[in-house]
């Protein structure tokens, strides 16, 4: 990929929802929607709670269906693509850090981290070992890291979430409110990952209601409110 | 890349009831698919047309097999898909007993499997069996005992592992995971989805539990009324449903 070239590229990508079980409500909620993002760059969506940018974020990473428009990420078409493809995108190119972790039962933490790269096939050991380092940055305390996340605190979830996001250098990275819930300390490690993230070139669309964080390391800011149907970009 | 198992088309009634009607999909090497609807949507009617247990009325199941690539499983001779069941395929039950032998000791069921493909050295039998029943997660204390002294969830364990030591390349599951308590069913789906990465299998899986498939599963089939009504990734199948159906399915679930 030329270094020109966007990671993430919408066009024209429209979603709504039918409800056939609510009398067949249609609910459009987005229309029109277009974006670009480099390798490098961080772009930030805002708008007002419920204008639509986790729905954004979700369909780009293919999780919602478009209903129309394309969704390239590195160069697939995640409004196309067969599910294997986008499982590989998944896997090798698009991370994405949720707001909620969803594990499996009784899975210890460190491998619930070590996951991404497991997946991959990278030697176990050293999967570990990144996963560890990434836990102690996160201050999750070692002792923790031998049982399973679902009984942590919320915000010791979401320490483990940003962890699994980060233990494999993904080209392309969605990050809906990294910093919620975080303190002072782990929300200054956390923005410090994103920075290194960009440093080797990775594209990063994120949600921050942080002001300040999204200030600190956005480049750009997309209101997604301009895909909001009916109503003037 | 070759699919390892093409279905088209496959049709079963029974008498003048549809099980199933024109399935068509293709499952590529190392995929995890679902299959998931209500009881006497047609899911296991489908999974045993697939395997071979029942034969479809109309339709093809193609798989790649190693020796001589895609071939016709429908149509081919019953040694020969008698042999498949032995090595490349592997049948899950839902009921441990119905795929398990229960007066033959855990060592016995796994070795058993071993034997139908050619091994003949006791020694070397009995020690891959007791490899297996560490791999799912059983004390090899209990090689010599027979299943019928086990607990459930060690019986459908001692059943995966009888199942994989052939190193099977596609895996039918029927509710693998159904009439286990919950503690169990996790500890379970963890070694499955281990197993799966590791060996690189395939498999289907019908469930009506669609937290089961949204662990174990890369993609899913919606089935009523024995036709398919939504497929796709299973995280925007059961996120971002599309059929009446399925968003009624989804919206049914308990919350815990």
């Amino acid at each position: 990929m030329k270094k020109d070239e966007a990671m993430i590229e919408l066009s024209d990508v429209s979603k709504s929802f039918t409800l056939h079980n609510q009398g067949g409500a249609v609910l459009p909620v987005m229309e029109g929607a277009a974006l670009k993002v480099a390798p490098g760059e961080c772009v930030a969506l805002t708008g007002a709670s419920g204008a639509g940018k986790s729905t954004l974020m979700r369909v780009i990473y293919g999780n919602y269906l478009a209903a129309s428009g394309r969704v390239l990420v590195g160069g697939l078409d995640v409004a196309q693509a067969e599910p294997r493809q986008i499982l590989a995108l998944r896997r090798e190119t698009l991370g994405y850090v949720s707001q909620f972790l969803r594990v499996v039962p009784r899975v210890p933490t460190l491998d619930v981290v070590a996951e991404p790269l497991l997946a991959l096939g990278r030697d176990r050991a050293a999967s570990l070992d990144k996963a560890g380092a990434l836990l102690r940055r996160l201050n999750i305390p070692e002792r923790l890291w031998g049982l399973s996340p679902t009984t942590f605190s919320g915000g010791e979830q979401q320490r483990v979430n940003i962890a699994r996001g980060f233990a494999y250098d993904y080209p392309a990275l969605l990050l809906d409110e990294p910093t919620a819930s975080l303190d002072v300390q782990n929300r200054e490690t956390v923005l410090a990952l994103i920075e290194e993230a960009k440093a080797r070139g990775a594209a990063i669309i994120g949600i921050f209601h942080d002001t300040g964080a999204r200030n600190q390391v956005c480049d750009r800011e997309i209101d997604v409110s301009g895909f909001t149907p009916g109503q003037a970009a | 890349m070759t699919p390892l198992l093409q279905v088209k088309g496959i049709k079963k009634h029974y008498g003048m009831r549809i099980g199933c009607a024109d399935v068509s999909f293709d499952l590529y090497p190392g995929e995890v698919m679902g299959i998931v609807g209500e009881s006497g949507s047609g899911k296991s009617t489908l999974l045993n047309c697939l395997a071979g247990h029942l034969p479809p009325d109309a339709g093809q199941v193609i798989f790649d097999t190693r020796v001589d690539g895609p071939a016709d499983t429908v149509t081919m001779s019953e040694p020969e898909r008698r042999m498949l069941g032995r090595t490349d395929w592997a049948f899950v039950h839902q009921h441990a007993r119905d795929g398990l032998r229960m007066s033959v000791s855990a060592g016995g069921n796994i070795g058993e499997r071993l034997m139908a493909v050619g091994d003949r050295h006791y020694g070397q039998i009995r020690d891959r069996a007791i490899d297996w029943l560490g791999r799912v997660e059983i004390d090899e204390s209990r090689v010599d005992d027979r299943p019928t002294a086990f607990s459930g969830g060690m019986q459908q364990r001692l059943q995966i592992a009888r199942n994989l030591v052939t190193g099977p390349r596609l895996v039918f599951m029927d509710e693998p995971t159904g009439g286990l308590d919950v503690s169990v069913q996790a500890r379970l789906l963890d070694l499955l989805r281990g197993l799966v990465r590791e060996m690189g299998l395939s498999a289907i899986i019908v469930t009506h539990d669609l937290a089961v498939v949204r662990l174990l599963a890369d993609r899913l089939m919606v089935m009523k009324d024995g036709h398919v009504v939504e497929g796709g990734l299973t995280d925007q199948v059961l996120d971002d449903p599309q059929h009446a159906y399925t968003q009624l399915l989804v919206s049914s679930v308990l919350q815990v």
